[in-house]
């Protein structure tokens, strides 16, 4: 090549350069359509959430507060019964519970797995979680249907159905994701912490209790919350064995509901547009906006144990 | 220690001396830290030329100027110019993938690609659409030659890359960069992270190298640049000190900082 | 209580949990494998479901559930391998970055029963695409996209920056030294990460009961007319996978053999998963030599 073809090639836009705008287009293209698709779901369930109230005498208070879910029928007032409490208790009944059975377990493995045997851990324990994490929801629901059920209701009395048994299902199906995460907040612990505070005279487990888990606690409370926010969105093994009777629990072996349950059952029995079916959207639209609170939970607890 | 600044001495190449490529005030920022502060330096065809000076004293970033790879680093940003040819290659205009095809640049590390000696040797090439089966076959033999590593691995030409030792890979990725056939070589500390038995290699295959290439290289080592560059420029806290021929760096340097950097006072 | 009995008595509760959750797995798959197992037979993988009958099988959802999930594949790895490359190699450090982020992991997070729901609003209502594998594999890739695209995109960062700066410094475009160099070497974690995926979409059923659909029309194996509703290769028709069999049949099924079948079920679903789950680790590893092989 001569100077002047140099300097031709140089000042003009090489294969390279155009490829290079392409492939910049191409992939902001394809974030593109996921935030999109993120904006179109919360817009489309609001959409449809809030026509609920738009026009009819359900206000947004009586709908969280009232009792009595009969989508179609009227009270003596005419007012449409489209009380969701019972499921919100239900949700929240199972979610809670779950969680709180599930933590003990979780931090537990956990430590056992970074601070006692991390041999045994490693080979044993993690492809054990792994495995469950992998489990289909639909099998964890038919083992509850087919195992857990007829154990509560031979044990307990009743049909079986109920909090009780959404409570053990979710239980397994949480406990995978809240150990793993704890794992991660433990193993992040400085080695160091632990070798001043056994230098100190501490026992190991006074340095487990008082030194890493106490320096692991943001990160132990975002696998909790993350737990959490699976186990109030879980659908099908939910729905399998909760009973799906829309009433205020009575006790934790009664049949009851959740939001999702009554979601899964009720969306292809009603006719789109009707006030029966919006109302349901209603139920997807708090789904949503509970999925976003334990985002922000997340978020929050992050920043929190960053400023530490 | 702190020296003036002020105090420089940059030697005029003679007239006749012809430039592969030279810079004019350049001046590297990133975000709005100034690392490299107005460096003016002349870089003469067919010579070796050694950047020295302590870490941190922005030779390296200069060197990644030159073939604009700071472009890459977020928020950085380069003024001055880079003149190559009667173009300035600082300026939008220019596109940046032609030019460090004529620009070539080794790294500290060596980086082969995950894939065989031949195809590191004709990855670029043939993306630049050169197809032609006998063409790269002689590409890889001239390239692998110049960067005297032919007869080490002729007969293993389609193992991978990683096969090879730290030295091997080196002289890998300089047959890689010449394959290209660029009329300047940056080299950023390219022995720095090899045994003496390949830094050894390497040199001698820079020295033969500069028969048909400008190099420019950014070393720690002083016995290197001693050993195979022509001109040394001295770098101290973003600036360009000195630029000399080698041999007055090491023997007779005009500004003191200098001569505390090469006798091993500081750095 | 002294220390030392303490820390002894900590240990020993701390090694009964662990021991729990192995227990636990254990007889889950003990479980599902002892009673669903001796179902498999060529006869149950291979024949269609009944309604009202014993002696169902699962033929048509087991390959509902591979046509839509190769389908589902096929449009999420794509749009996931741009994003993560948008996200590895072109998103500066910014707020927008941050939001584009937030948005995927709330996506990620995001009930699956949810995703279904709109997938149900949009592509069977709003684009007329009624229950269908298509409708069920955009559903799926909504599900999938975000993990998917975290993946990838971390499988790339993983990739040293040295090997962008070889392919750039050779007058290569970034774009170019991705798509050449770097997805090569960051192959192993990406397929790893893909045939997780593929496991979950597997087992996936809450998204897909309302755009796949729950009805699993019969099929002509001899019909190869993707326009045509009994052809298997349609994607307009309306496809019950494995999953959301084993969901129907337990919530409303009335087959006398519901409990039999379902276990059959969900042994295959399990083994699939479970073979997913070796393969991934076990092409992660089988590339990652073969890639830095000497």
């Amino acid at each position: 090549m001569n100077n002047d073809e140099i300097k031709a090639a140089l000042t003009s836009k090489s294969r390279s350069a155009k490829l290079e705008r392409r492939g910049k287009i191409i992939s902001f293209l394809c974030i593109a359509l996921i935030v999109i698709a993120v904006f179109a779901i919360f817009a489309f369930v609001a959409v449809r959430g809030i026509a609920t109230f738009v026009g009819t005498k359900v206000t947004l208070w009586n709908f969280l507060s009232k009792t009595a879910w009969a989508p179609g029928t009227t009270d003596a007032s005419g007012v449409p019964k489209l009380g969701a409490l019972p499921m919100i208790t239900g949700s929240f009944g199972v979610t809670l519970l779950s969680a709180l059975l599930a933590t003990p377990f979780a931090i537990g493995a956990a430590v056992y797995m970074t601070e006692i045997s991390p041999k045994w851990g490693e080979k044993i324990l993690q492809p054990v979680i792994d495995l469950l994490v992998g489990i289909p929801s639909v099998v964890y629901g038919f083992i509850g249907l087919s195992v857990v059920v007829p154990f509560i209701r031979n044990t307990f009395g009743g049909t079986g159905f109920g909090i009780l048994a959404g409570t053990f299902v979710l239980f397994v199906m949480i406990l995978p994701t809240v150990t793993s995460m704890t794992i991660s907040a433990l193993k992040a612990v400085p080695r160091r912490y632990r070798e001043a505070s056994l230098a100190l005279g501490a026992t190991r487990w006074q340095t487990i209790y008082k030194v890493v888990l106490r320096s692991a606690t943001p990160g132990i409370l975002t696998g909790i919350v993350f737990g959490m926010a699976r186990a109030f969105g879980e659908a099908l093994a939910v729905q399998m064995v909760i009973g799906n009777a829309a009433l205020m629990p009575k006790n934790l072996i009664s049949p009851a509901s959740t939001l999702t349950s009554v979601l899964t059952s009720g969306i292809g029995n009603t006719v789109m547009g009707s006030l029966e079916n919006n109302a349901l959207w209603t139920l997807a639209l708090l789904l949503l906006l509970m999925s976003l609170a334990f985002n922000l939970l997340v978020r929050w607890i992050g920043n929190k144990g960053a400023m530490k | 220690m702190a020296y003036s600044l002020d105090d420089r001495f940059i030697r005029e190449l003679s007239a006749d001396a012809e430039l592969a490529i030279s810079t004019d005030d350049l001046r590297v920022f990133y975000g709005d830290k100034e690392a490299v502060h107005g460096v003016s330096l002349p870089f003469e065809r067919y010579k070796i030329t050694s950047l020295i000076g302590p870490s941190g004293s922005g030779k390296s970033t200069f060197l990644r100027s030159l073939n604009r790879m700071n472009d890459t680093v977020a928020g950085s940003r380069v003024t001055g110019q880079i003149n190559y040819r009667g173009l300035d290659l600082n300026s939008p205009d220019i596109d940046v993938y032609e030019m460090r095809r004529r620009i070539g640049m080794v790294f500290q590390r060596p980086n082969p690609f995950a894939k065989s000696i031949y195809d590191n040797i004709t990855f670029a090439p043939r993306r630049f659409g050169e197809h032609d089966k006998q063409t790269l076959d002689e590409l890889v033999e001239t390239s692998l030659r110049g960067a005297a590593l032919w007869d080490e691995v002729k007969d293993n030409l389609h193992k991978s890359a990683f096969a090879l030792s730290g030295g091997q890979q080196q002289r890998l990725c300089i047959a890689r960069a010449i394959a290209m056939q660029p009329d300047v070589l940056l080299m950023d500390e390219p022995a720095s992270a090899l045994d003496p038995i390949s830094t050894a290699a390497v040199e001698e295959t820079m020295l033969k190298l500069k028969e048909h290439y400008t190099i420019i290289i950014v070393t720690h080592n002083m016995q290197q640049a001693a050993r195979i560059s022509d001109y040394t420029a001295f770098f101290y806290s973003g600036q360009c000190l000195e630029f000399d021929e080698t041999r007055r760096i090491f023997t007779r340097p005009k500004i003191t900082a200098t001569d505390d950097y090469v006798s091993g006072h500081f750095g | 209580m002294n220390a030392k009995t303490a820390d002894k008595i900590a240990t020993g509760t701390l090694r009964a949990i662990a021991g729990i959750i192995v227990l636990i797995l254990a007889s889950l798959l003990g479980y599902i494998l002892l009673r669903g197992v001796p179902q498999i037979s060529w006869h149950f993988l291979t024949s269609p479901s009944k309604a009202f009958a014993a002696g169902g099988g699962i033929g048509i959802q087991l390959f509902n559930s591979l046509y839509l999930l190769l389908l589902a594949m096929i449009i999420s790895v794509p749009l996931a391998m741009g994003a993560g490359i948008y996200l590895a190699e072109y998103a500066k450090p910014s707020w927008q970055t941050d939001f584009v982020r937030t948005a995927i992991e709330i996506l990620s997070s995001l009930p699956s029963v949810v995703v279904g729901l709109f997938g149900f609003l949009i592509f069977v209502l709003q684009f007329k695409m009624g229950f269908s594998i298509l409708s069920g594999a955009l559903a799926l890739t909504l599900f999938n996209l975000p993990l998917l695209t975290r993946n990838i995109e971390d499988a790339l960062r993983q990739v040293s920056f040295a090997q962008r700066e070889a392919g750039l410094a050779l007058g290569l475009s970034r774009w170019e030294t991705v798509l050449r160099i770097v997805i090569p070497e960051a192959l192993p974690g990406i397929i790893s990460g893909l045939v997780l995926g593929a496991g979950r979409v597997f087992g996936e059923a809450a998204a897909l009961i309302y755009t796949a659909g729950q009805s699993a029309p019969a099929l002509d194996f001899t019909n190869w007319n993707p326009a045509s509703i009994s052809s298997p290769i349609s994607p307009f028709r309306p496809a019950e996978t494995l999953a959301v069999h084993i969901w129907k049949i337990n919530s409303e099924g009335i087959q006398p053999d519901a409990a039999a079948v379902s276990a059959g079920a969900s042994a295959v679903l399990i083994i699939v998963v479970l073979l997913f789950n070796f393969l991934a680790r076990y092409l992660g590893q089988r590339l990652h030599k073969k890639i830095t092989a000497s």
